[in-house]
């Protein structure tokens, strides 16, 4: 994805983003209603996060066990590595001594997946959420800072791009994890501090665009600071780029956290996909031939990515109508 | 080559020295001011006041930061990277070393597999756009760029190496022969070698494919929109000629400098993959460093795939501006 905003951003500097008019949250509110009508797909994402949401605001009502308590039979020992309800065989867990109603089967301590499913959405939208919104606010104030201001405020911004666009991401997040406690956070702090490069360098010629114009030039002649202009009158401009930028962050951010926690510098307090996954490989359920264990937690981050992805495009397509699908 | 051109590639290659410059001194201070002493798993309870002196004495870590720093930034440029904690004590740059062609021999293959698939397939979308084929195909593509990569190489070794038994589940080679190639050259003749390369070749390309897929689509469609195509056709020159030879080579340049990018970006992101199929590379050593707080080795492995990224970022740019005299022309204009 890394690469894919590199190469995309080389097209897009020739074509300036197309924007509404009218006042700024119009002009956002415009543009959302145009990306979901004109885009069953980027509906299809909203209603995918939506759901998704709601799994995760609604989790303890839903989940039928509690994620982390590794549940017992009748004797006391723990239910490990049951088959979900329907590949195990009837009556087999009567003599094992408790009544198999796990939709996935249970992990080698004898934990609910399916409850560990349903609240692995709690931890994927909020690293989701959390990176978009930091990595859309720092691009945005860099590129507005660059584009705006020109001169050394410039190049100092744009050289500190190129050098996020030189670290590695993953490794990077590695090391991290080796000062800080495991955390969900350490993906959010290392994504903010280098995703913003995507962006800034996109809002930055923008504003070069924007600055120009006439009521630019009607705001600095009328006395305006150059922060007033920057936040009042340039920024609302370009906030769909902003967007744009944070729903392709949710994505990343999501499949970030899933590695990271799979590599095993996650919180082994907090239940995610990842951990998930991490969890099943570690406990060999990869030779058990485990699918009801394996494939689902994956399904949902391929969801969940898929979202941010669609939502993304259709953004694209209503801001750079030249990328337009034929 | 003329003059605008030569001034731009000095200049973006002081940019990149000065970036590796930047990179390598963010790690110095990460390192060294991060909380904790970073020798600290080293010393053992049993060690006298005198033995701890001595062991910080080694490392260097008796001096002011400022001279650490300097001693620090010689040793990199001389490619010292200084002793590993845990494996008794053999030098980084052995380990490294040994690692680094691993890296590469699974970066290259996957990506010379998915950018095969991916030229080849862009071409057939863009030829069947409209169809039913094209729009499965890229779903498809859409749900691989999607789907974790670790996720993917999981499904694939529960399917091949334990469902299937065809192939082998992890390493490079059968348990404790690690060692067994005298030479790389009899590593690479090795068919065992080969046969464990399948696997996490096969699970990078599938997610590797979907960018030159997607991107020589949308070029295809774009240069079949222009003037001299529809001339062709006019012309009488069959469809498929127009395709591969009027078309696709137009299209084809993009493609090769995301290649450029896309090997940088693939060793970095390597990581993961390394880690399912226990393959010994770069990135595996860089989580098994970390995991056992072995600080050098980290910082080195580290460093060395944050050196690999600048370098192949420069040569990517430097050959776009080869290829394409406007992009050197008007960076060299920004620079000056």
């Amino acid at each position: 994805m890394q690469q894919e905003a590199l190469v995309k951003e080389g097209m897009r500097g020739k074509t300036a983003a197309q924007f509404k008019q009218g006042s700024p949250f119009s002009q956002l509110w415009e543009t959302n209603r145009e990306v979901f009508q004109r885009d069953k797909l980027a509906l299809f994402g909203l209603i995918i996060f939506a759901f998704f949401a709601l799994v995760a605001i609604l989790a303890p009502q839903i989940a039928p066990n509690d994620p982390f308590t590794p549940l017992k039979n009748a004797d006391g020992d723990w239910i490990s590595n049951t088959l979900p309800y329907w590949l195990a065989e009837p009556g087999e867990d009567e003599a094992e001594g408790f009544t198999n109603t796990f939709v996935l089967g249970t992990t080698n301590i004898g934990r609910d997946i399916f409850s560990q499913l349903i609240y692995g959405a709690r931890s994927a939208l909020l690293v989701g959420f959390s990176a978009a919104i930091a990595v859309a606010i720092i691009g945005t104030v860099v590129g507005l800072l660059a584009g705006f201001y020109g001169g050394w405020v410039d190049v100092v911004l744009m050289r500190a791009a190129d050098v996020a666009f030189g670290i590695p991401f993953i490794p990077f997040i590695i090391v991290i994890s080796a000062f800080f406690d495991p955390s969900i956070w350490n993906v959010v702090l290392a994504m903010s501090v280098l995703l913003w490069r995507d962006s800034s360098r996109v809002i930055r010629s923008q504003v070069l665009v924007i600055k120009e114009q006439a009521f630019v030039s009607a705001a600095k002649v009328s006395g305006a600071s150059g922060l007033r202009i920057i936040f009042l009158h340039i920024a609302p401009s370009i906030l769909p780029l902003s967007f744009l930028y944070g729903t392709l962050a949710i994505g990343w951010a999501i499949l970030t956290e899933a590695s990271v926690s799979f590599l095993g510098f996650s919180d082994p307090e907090t239940i995610s996909w990842g951990f998930m996954l991490q969890d099943a490989f570690n406990s060999l359920a990869l030779s058990r031939r485990a699918f009801y264990w394996i494939v689902p937690p994956g399904i949902c981050i391929m969801l969940t990515v898929m979202a941010g992805f669609f939502i993304g495009r259709g953004y694209e397509e209503v801001l750079f109508p030249r990328l337009r699908r034929t | 080559m003329n003059r605008g051109i030569a001034y731009y590639i000095i200049g973006r290659f002081l940019q990149s020295v000065l970036v590796l410059w930047i990179i390598v001194t963010l790690l110095f201070l990460l390192f060294r001011l991060a909380p904790g002493d970073p020798i600290a798993n080293y010393i053992d309870v049993n060690f006298t006041r005198e033995q701890e002196l001595n062991l910080r004495a080694r490392f260097g870590l008796d001096k002011p930061l400022h001279e650490q720093y300097v001693v620090y930034l010689v040793n990199l440029a001389k490619l010292d990277l200084g002793e590993t904690f845990s494996y008794a004590g053999r030098s980084v740059l052995d380990i490294l070393a040994e690692d680094l062609p691993n890296t590469i021999y699974l970066t290259m293959s996957s990506l010379l597999l998915a950018y095969s698939v991916g030229v080849l397939g862009g071409i057939a979308m863009a030829a069947l756009r409209g169809s039913l084929i094209e729009r499965v195909g890229t779903t498809f593509t859409l749900m691989t760029r999607a789907a974790p990569q670790f996720w993917v190489g999981m499904l694939l070794l529960t399917l091949f190496a334990f469902q299937w038994r065809l192939l082998p589940s992890s390493g490079i080679g059968p348990a404790l022969v690690r060692y067994r190639w005298e030479t790389e050259w009899d590593k690479l003749l090795s068919p065992v070698f080969w046969r464990h390369m399948i696997l996490p070749t096969f699970t990078l390309a599938i997610y590797l494919h979907g960018l030159p897929l997607l991107l020589m689509r949308s070029n295809m469609l774009e240069v079949l929109d222009q003037d001299f195509i529809v001339m062709g056709r006019l012309t009488g020159y069959s469809e498929s000629r127009l395709m591969i030879q009027h078309a696709a080579r137009n299209a084809l340049l993009p493609v090769l400098t995301a290649l450029t990018l896309g090997i940088g970006y693939s060793i970095g992101g390597n990581v993961v993959i390394e880690n399912v199929f226990s393959w010994p590379g770069l990135g595996r050593t860089l989580v098994e460093a970390v995991q056992e707080s072995d600080y050098p080795l980290a910082q080195g492995a580290f460093f060395f795939i944050a050196f690999i990224i600048v370098f192949l970022n420069f040569i990517a740019d430097i050959l776009y501006s080869l290829l394409d005299p406007r992009v050197g022309a008007s960076a060299q204009a920004r620079l000056s």
